[in-house]
């Protein structure tokens, strides 16, 4: 039967990750944009809050509830605080949900524990390739067959580098299609350059260059008939979509308040057609991308094939999350386009979701 | 409960249902009325009467359903058929849903019994807009005297959909929305049932449209129409100083039947865009037109653009519609949610089929295909039941906490 609400215990998630999001991750935003850093002191909040590990399998100390759609619920508040930090909060699932999902025993035991300690440990995915025309679901990156083990080259970039990994996640083509294999960040042959970005500022991010980076055969994760990388690029763009719905309702919530505060001509300027138009037609298309992203994180959880929905959805978030805070930096005026207010920002931010791939994962 | 978009087997049942009526008797017909504008279809409205109206044969009415959102699905197949036969179908419409809503037991028996019947057809229709009055109802000229034991009506409406057979057919009806006292402004605006064939009541015209051409769109003129006291839908007495409050159930009353009527109207459109979008994609497909879903923005062309937009924009109308018609189904007030899905279908169907004519070239411009007739028709879901301007009216009202007076 067709329903719009959340269960009570996502409710009540929703309720908490927003709680979260407006105590901790908003004041925090514009700070650390102009730093270039996170907060460590966030990171560590966000993981005794527990999002992460609680989609962690449970032999490994996890909550074992992998729930896409719940993933998108809590993946757009943190988002609505600030995209930047809340891919930083969830880039330990980069490594965490891959390995649960499809993670050998061995993998998994050797990995999911440094996630489920008492300490903030940061995941990272690499899957975004430089270059016009590259093709995230078909990397120019390959990897041989060099004994028992793997040898991996090629480039990547838009990376999640927060201090403290130890393990990277890159997608590669075999001769047999297209893999995820889990390589060490010190990796001899493995070379990371920091790079700066229009938006995203607070994360960390790295071009990385692989030049003959030789890995065991262990490294590769189970392919299920070449689907594994596919499987988790979808994962990661209906991840993506709700990241785009929260900043887009974030910045058209500044707007909102904005306008009923701000006098001109002697009224508010929300009153005038010209801005509450404006804001009615922000508030329709929050929603009905939100829907599209709540459709694509079901059709996952139920298993099915996702390609189309998570296409559509993260489509109509991208286009959303553009329009809306370009239409927040408007209204706010002379003031949007200051870094006093945030919508400058979550313009900039909202632009990335034009390229991003795998910088989030549900 | 939980969010789903599992649709109810008895949903699924209904939708496949109607889209084989779409197919099979409205497709056909479509080209037909849309150039004989004021012709009656006969033959659908027969076939509707007869073996549609009852809905599949199988349902299980033990079962789960979705409520309203069943309606909805409904409603787009049908569309997706042909809109303006949909229109046309034999139903109470909306001056049924005034009756339900806001009427007496003993006024629902006697004015929608005829529909349930094993009469001829019969149609219901809804009078509101008058020549210079629109959205502002308010502004409503058409005024409603007691005599006696009869109120007498006089003015001229325009617009009405199903007006012709609403106002001629034995057993229909036209409500109307007349002032009993010009001087309170909307706390004397009352609706009143006139009963097809009243003396008083006649049809002053037909409008000539640029689509929905096969829907009766009536002029209705009432010279000293008289009905019955019991005529009159909700309480008699006018608020002067608090119209609109609740009690008063006759505004009230109708302007939710809006928030009943927007979901429905959304799907219609949603119904209307999707005829565009599926023919589409299927002449681009048997033309070759690579689709990739998994392709980065980037690397689309400009038409894979294009059709993923659309669909991406028809699903997004079309689950606004949804969570719209899901609320009713909880008994929750969703009358933002009604004009968020309102104003997104209309405006979305519209660029869709316009879209559509320009990717298919004079292929979607010609008249040998039904293309054309689809941007027309697409056209009018942006305007009645509340433009797209009045939507956004009413949503920004909502979010904002303002009132009629803060923005007007």
């Amino acid at each position: 039967m067709v329903d719009f609400e959340p269960t009570e215990e996502q409710q009540l998630i929703i309720e908490t990750v927003h709680q979260f999001a407006s105590q901790e991750i908003r004041p925090r935003a514009r700070e650390c944009d102009e730093s270039r850093a996170p907060s460590q002191e966030v990171l560590q909040l966000a993981h005794e809050l527990g999002l992460v590990a609680n989609s962690i399998d449970e032999v490994h100390g996890g909550g074992g509830e992998l729930s896409a759609l719940t993933g998108v619920l809590v993946a757009e508040e943190l988002a609505w605080g600030d995209l930047a930090l809340a891919l930083a909060i969830l880039s330990p699932a980069q490594i965490a949900l891959p390995l649960s999902l499809y993670g050998t025993n061995d993998q998994k035991a050797a990995h999911l524990g440094a996630f489920t300690t008492d300490a903030f440990a940061p995941g990272s995915m690499a899957c975004l390739e430089p270059g016009y025309g590259a093709n995230p679901f078909e990397p120019r990156t390959r990897a041989r067959r060099n004994g028992s083990g793997w040898v991996i080259d090629g480039a990547k970039c838009l990376v999640g580098w927060l201090p403290g990994g130890d393990t990277v996640l890159v997608s590669a083509t075999t001769d047999t299609g297209a893999g995820a294999f889990l390589v060490p960040r010190d990796a001899p042959g493995l070379h990371a350059t920091p790079e700066q970005n229009l938006g995203i500022q607070a994360l960390p991010s790295v071009e990385l260059e692989l030049s003959g980076v030789e890995v065991p055969e262990a490294a590769l994760l189970p392919v299920e008939g070449g689907a594994t990388l596919r499987a988790l690029l979808q994962r990661s763009r209906v991840a993506l979509a709700a990241s785009a719905v929260g900043v887009a309702r974030a910045a058209y919530e500044i707007a909102l308040g904005y306008a009923k505060e701000r006098e001109a001509f002697g009224a508010p300027i929300a009153t005038k057609q010209a801005i509450a138009f404006k804001l009615a037609d922000m508030a329709i298309e929050v929603d009905g991308a939100r829907l599209l992203t709540w459709e694509a994180a079901w059709q996952l959880d139920r298993g099915g094939d996702a390609t189309r929905e998570a296409c559509l959805a993260l489509q109509q978030a991208r286009r959303v999350s553009l329009e809306v805070s370009d239409s927040a930096v408007q209204i706010l005026g002379g003031h949007g386009y200051t870094r006093e207010y945030l919508p400058e920002q979550q313009l900039r931010n909202a632009r990335g979701f034009a390229c991003f791939e795998a910088l989030a994962i549900v | 409960m939980a969010i789903s978009f599992d649709l109810a087997p008895n949903s699924l049942k209904a939708r496949d249902y109607f889209h084989e009526m779409a197919r099979s008797q409205m497709r056909p017909l479509s080209r037909q009325y849309d150039e004989a504008e004021h012709g009656f279809p006969q033959e659908w409205v027969d076939y509707y009467w007869q073996q549609g109206r009852e809905g599949p044969p199988d349902m299980d009415l033990s079962g789960p359903g979705d409520g309203f959102v069943q309606v909805c699905i409904q409603a787009e197949e049908l569309c997706w058929g042909d809109a303006g036969l949909y229109l046309r179908i034999p139903s109470p419409a909306l001056g049924g849903s005034a009756v339900a809503s806001t009427g007496t037991p003993e006024q629902r028996e006697r004015f929608l019994t005829p529909f349930r019947g094993d009469g001829p057809p019969v149609w219901g229709a809804m009078a509101i807009t008058e020549p210079g009055a629109g959205s502002d109802t308010a502004a409503i000229q058409t005024s409603a005297e007691l005599e006696g034991d009869e109120y007498v009506l006089n003015g001229t409406k325009i617009f009405c959909t199903s007006g012709e057979a609403a106002s001629q057919y034995d057993g229909g009806f036209v409500v109307v929305w007349a002032t009993v006292d010009r001087s309170a402004g909307r706390g004397g605006i009352k609706a009143f049932v006139v009963p097809a064939g009243t003396p008083g009541m006649r049809l002053g015209g037909l409008e000539k449209k640029l689509g929905i051409r096969a829907s009766d769109t009536a002029t209705l003129v009432f010279e000293n129409c008289r009905v019955p006291r019991t005529n009159l839908l909700g309480s008699a007495e006018v608020k002067k100083k608090k119209a609109g409050s609740p009690g008063d159930k006759g505004f009230k009353g109708a302007m939710a039947t809006f928030d009943a009527s927007r979901p429905i109207v959304a799907a219609m459109a949603v119904g209307v865009g999707r005829a565009a979008l599926d023919f589409t994609l299927e002449m681009l497909e048997a033309e070759g037109v690579p689709l990739r879903y998994d392709a980065p923005v980037q690397a689309q062309s400009a038409v894979e653009r294009d059709l993923i937009e659309m669909q991406a924009e028809l699903q997004a109308a079309r689950l606004l519609t949804w969570r719209a018609a899901a609320m009713m189904n909880r008994g929750r007030p969703n009358s933002l949610e009604a004009s968020i899905a309102k104003a997104k279908a209309g405006l979305v169907v519209t660029r869709i089929t316009q879209k559509a004519v320009e990717i298919l070239g004079p292929a979607g411009y010609s008249k040998k295909l039904l293309v054309e007739k689809w941007m027309r028709d697409a056209k009018i879901s942006d305007i009645y039941e509340g433009t797209q301007q009045i939507n956004q009216l009413i949503v920004a009202r909502r979010i904002l906490e303002y009132s009629s007076s803060m923005l007007r």
